[in-house]
């Protein structure tokens, strides 16, 4: 069987709301009905094939071609299945989703994967803000599964993280951490300013020193048994987290956020 | 059957359903990893005072573990579930919890689940932290030499308890010579252990006793010293038995361990004073499992 596969015709003016072409809604649709399926762009309903050319039948796989940072919800609450995306994606990327498997080759917007709960993204561009977060007003955001951004992050991300991981290979922005009751995000590259800012628990792996923080408490030096195996689960990976040279377990922990409750740490790789 | 001169009695050992479970034991060398091994298996030689029977399967090399280090595998095994995993808690609490440099990990993927670190958490007084890997759950507990890493839970499977069979000879050191190369050559068949002292027990029992608070009290028709006495069960030349107890997690492990067991017995023949090999039973109507030595090593 043949991925299912929606060819962008030409990239619409408004955005357009992705969350219909998921693998468990076209399970057992014709091409004919998926081509019919109405999507939302702008203040318009459209038919997805005005916008897209659809061709082949597996829809446990599905790709997206010439996509754009306007197509938004892509993959939103997937159960299983792949889903590939061929450019860029718009806001929302994999919202709450909670199995299988997304594949951006380009950039992505805002909140991706916000409030998600298993499965695993990967990003090779960019990702925006709000990476991993819960939705505005929410308490509580990604609660597990894997995140692997192959560029930079954006502010925020991981905040209101409950349990996961968020591997970024490049910078990550302001606030990383922000707000993280559990979970692990590990960032190879630079990090911005207020890291961890109000963190109740949860890790930050750095491999760069962050900027210096009142908020957070130098616990010294340490070995840690579990980091070892932390990186041999990455090991299934196609990124550097997976490269044995890139592996430690002598890091220098600081415990905080201190205003906060202070039960999160940032561990920093020690060269 | 005459095995290198040694005679294999048409006999069987009988043995008992049980529950196991496994860990592995891993510290900064095999030193630490066996040491701490040594504790949480000690005191667990038979499941009718000690709770448990327990005994360490192997050695294992840094790249068999969760963490890359040197570790020890070991095997508990109680006549239940909740007996198992109240011993279970207790001895990693205060073997491995309390040893220099340790982790716990996990030896059953499968299985039901009980307790291995997921209790010993508490000990972190509110800064244990916990994380999830690749679908386990592990506890990071701050203690003074650093963190104790546990996983949280093992598993517990269906076992086997009680496969035996004894060695006798002309004389002890003959006996105890022909016990220890049977006991280096079970070693390294998986899944099983011997939990007496060195894998070899000199104090056979058998039902029921002539005090009546006692279920158990010594094989007297396997003793040398009493063969004028009672209704014996060896011959004149016997001058010492002794016995191997195995438990393992099927039947099939046990069938191995005994084979490869006994055949190290044999090898060394009647040249070494090994007269006979029999087998400890209850006359078949206690215990579900049988082996018949003859059928083990036909």
């Amino acid at each position: 069987m043949s991925a299912l596969t929606f060819t962008l015709k030409h990239q619409p003016n408004q955005r357009v709301d992705m969350s219909p072409l998921v693998c468990q809604k076209l399970a057992d649709l014709e091409l004919a009905e998926i081509a019919a399926i109405t999507l939302q762009n702008g203040k318009r309903k459209v038919r997805v094939d005005e916008i897209f050319s659809v061709a082949g039948t597996d829809a446990q796989n599905i790709v997206i071609k010439n996509s754009f940072g306007k197509l938004d919800f892509i993959g939103k609450e997937l159960e299983g299945g792949h889903i590939t995306v061929e450019g860029d994606a718009g806001a929302y990327l994999g919202l709450g989703m909670k199995a299988g498997e997304i594949e951006v080759s380009g950039d992505v917007g805002l909140y991706a994967a916000c409030e998600m709960k298993k499965g695993k993204l990967t990003i090779n561009g960019n990702a925006g803000d709000f990476l991993g977060a819960a939705l505005p007003g929410n308490k509580m955001g990604m609660k597990g599964g894997i995140i692997l951004v192959k560029g930079n992050v954006g502010e925020r991300a991981g905040d209101h993280m409950r349990r996961g991981n968020i591997l970024i290979e490049g910078n990550a922005g302001d606030y990383c951490g922000s707000r993280m009751t559990a979970g692990t995000i590990a960032v190879m590259g630079q990090t911005g300013r207020y890291l961890g800012f109000a963190m109740r628990r949860g890790t930050l792996l750095l491999w760069n020193q962050p900027q210096a923080s009142a908020r957070f408490n130098d616990c010294g030096a340490h070995t840690l048994a579990f980091l070892p195996i932390l990186f041999t689960s990455f090991k299934k990976l196609n990124s550097k987290f997976a490269d044995n040279s890139m592996a430690f377990n002598r890091v220098q922990r600081y415990a905080g956020d201190m205003s906060e409750m202070g039960r999160g740490e940032v561990l920093v790789k020690i060269s | 059957m005459i095995i290198n001169g040694v005679a294999i009695d048409a006999t069987f050992a009988e043995a008992f359903p049980m529950k196991a479970t496994r860990a592995i034991i891993t510290a900064q060398n095999e030193k630490w990893a066996m040491i701490s091994a040594q504790a949480m298996t000690g005191f667990a030689t038979s499941v009718i005072a000690c709770g448990c029977e327990a005994g360490i399967e192997r050695v294992l090399d840094p790249s068999e573990t969760p963490d890359g280090r040197p570790g020890v595998s070991i095997m508990i095994f109680a006549m239940g579930g909740k007996g198992l995993a109240k011993q279970l808690e207790t001895r990693a609490g205060q073997c491995v919890l309390t040893s220099p440099t340790s982790a716990l990990f996990a030896g059953i993927d499968g299985g039901t689940r009980i307790a291995l670190g997921k209790n010993l958490r508490y000990f972190g007084d509110g800064f244990q932290v916990s994380k999830l890997i690749d679908g386990k759950r592990y506890w990071r507990i701050p203690v003074m030499d650093g963190e104790f890493l546990t996983e949280a839970t093992t598993g517990q499977v269906d076992a086997v308890g009680g496969g035996n069979f004894l060695v006798l000879a002309e004389s002890q050191p003959q006996a105890l010579a022909a016990c220890e190369a049977a006991i280096e050559e079970m070693r390294k068949i998986p899944n099983v252990i011997m939990p007496f002292p060195g894998g070899v027990v000199r104090s056979g029992s058998k039902v029921g006793s002539k005090y009546a608070a006692l279920g158990a009290s010594t094989n007297d028709a396997f003793c040398p010293t009493l063969k004028g006495m009672t209704k014996t069960d060896l011959s004149l030349e016997i001058e010492s038995v002794m016995e191997i107890v195995i438990d393992g997690l099927t039947k099939e492990d046990i069938d191995k361990a005994m084979r490869v067991g006994i055949q190290a017995v044999c090898d060394l023949g009647a040249a070494n004073g090994i007269k006979r090999i029999s087998a400890g039973n209850y006359g078949g109507k206690l215990g579900p499992f049988h082996f018949h030595l003859q059928e083990i090593m036909a």
